[in-house]
């Protein structure tokens, strides 16, 4: 992971200014007066303006159209949430590109998902309730599909609530801390879990708390949420389980996939994006029994092409190591 | 919250064991009609802890559901179906409270949704 070099740059250079913009209330202390940051502050304090942003950004259309989708027919659209029925509040995340590239990644999945008949999806940290809506929309004629969705901040939970019952579909929500109170009985039950976790870089005391920062306070590299929701995901699975999850590049997702394959789990990039505030990753896990027989041997890596391909997509992505 | 959800549902404060079922104090009980589904409700059956759903159901104002767990021969009666149908899915408790087993700690439930956020000392 060495060649890198011109990317990691690059990448890191702007990484700043992408961080007060993708999660929209990243402090402005260690900035400077320099033209580039005045530029960001000026961008961000528009975001502070403008809120509803996400709503803003999308003025001709009432529907996010999904941009691997735009040659689809228009109806395409109508099978995920609309922006305009998202409901709101000041203290929870409103959809923005990180929850698109998460839906876009449902969608390109979409017939997949609907041949996986799944009995229980789950969506931890729901936010706006944008994807578990999404979601329950694009499997609304699997009629079996029950829906858990839970926020640690109350408010989102209310919204998630209300985009829901905009759109005609039910989720079961629970305020709680990831999956607590619901692993123990719910373990081996999930067959699609769906998670945008609070994934941009922050000092450890930014993570957590029952704000609006926890839809985005990651931690040391994005990680500290990220490496708490794994375990939680692999204990919920159920043998045919489907993880899709958003890792930022600085999340080091190779890394995560590699680990995931120690527990037994395969990884396929569906969504990859790079915004002009961040790249984005939508990995997908499942339970793959060749991992599991083979061990994690390293040898074993070079076996699997579709592996090889994963690995040599991520490692150009890939900031650290 | 329906009560397949409380059927998963259980209390995970630091030292409490099993935690499971979570008593219910109902205050406000709704009923909202869903889909009927046999598939779903054959699927779900094996995943149920019976005797949690049956004492759950009476606590909401719901008596049609035997106590002891039905043989599996059951899911075949229409009849049958149609009761497990309701009770697991049709009664919401909109308002109340989940109270631990073991430690008598309250989850309230507002709005039909469940707190199931824990203080620090209980972590």
């Amino acid at each position: 992971m060495e060649g890198t070099a011109t990317i990691e740059g690059d990448e890191g250079e702007r990484r700043p200014w992408k961080q007060m913009d993708d999660r929209r209330r990243r402090h402005l202390s260690h900035e400077s007066t320099s033209l580039f940051c005045s530029l960001a502050l000026l961008l961000s304090i528009r975001f502070a303006a403008a809120k509803g942003f996400a709503r803003q950004r999308q003025p001709t259309t009432e529907n996010h159209v999904p941009s691997n989708f735009t040659n689809f027919p228009q109806k395409m659209a109508s099978r995920i949430a609309q922006i305009r029925l998202v409901s709101s509040h000041p203290q929870v995340y409103e959809p923005c590109d990180d929850s698109f590239a998460l839906v876009d990644a449902l969608l390109a999945d979409r017939k997949k998902l609907l041949d996986h008949r799944p009995t229980i999806c789950m969506e931890v940290g729901s936010g706006s309730g944008y994807v578990i809506t999404s979601l329950a929309l694009i499997l609304q004629e699997i009629k079996t599909a029950y829906y858990f969705a839970t926020d640690i901040n109350l408010h989102a939970v209310r919204v998630t609530h209300e985009t829901l019952e905009a759109h005609g579909v039910h989720a079961e929500l629970l305020t709680t801390n990831i999956a607590a109170g619901l692993e123990k009985r719910l373990a081996g039950l999930v067959d699609v879990m769906v998670v945008n976790p609070p994934y941009v870089p922050t000092p450890e005391e930014e993570v957590g708390g029952d704000g609006i920062a926890a839809a985005w306070a990651g931690g040391e590299n994005g990680r500290s949420v990220i490496d708490k929701i794994l375990p939680i995901a692999d204990n919920l699975l159920s043998e045919k389980g489907w993880l899709y999850m958003l890792f930022l590049a600085a999340n080091d997702p190779l890394q995560i996939c590699l680990q995931m394959r120690e527990k037994g789990y395969a990884a396929k990039i569906i969504v990859q994006r790079a915004t002009e505030e961040e790249s984005l990753h939508v990995i997908k896990f499942w339970r793959d029994s060749d991992i599991r027989m083979e061990g994690n041997e390293a040898v074993t890596i070079a076996k699997n092409r579709g592996w090889e391909f994963l690995l040599s997509q991520l490692s150009r992505l890939s900031f650290r190591r | 919250m329906r009560l397949l959800t409380h059927n998963m549902l259980s209390s995970n404060i630091k030292g409490v064991i099993n935690g499971f079922p979570l008593l219910i104090q109902a205050e406000r009980v709704v009923e909202k009609q869903v889909d009927f589904n046999p598939d779903f409700l054959k699927n779900m059956f094996s995943k149920i802890d019976w005797k949690a759903l049956a004492d759950a159901s009476k606590t909401m104002g719901y008596d049609e559901l035997p106590d002891e767990v039905p043989d599996p021969s059951v899911l075949d009666s229409q009849e049958f179906l149609q009761k497990f149908h309701h009770a697991l899915l049709e009664l919401h408790l909109e308002e109340g409270a989940l109270v631990c087993p073991e430690t008598g700690r309250r989850f309230p439930v507002n709005k039909g949704i469940p707190n199931m956020l824990l203080h620090e000392d209980e972590v």
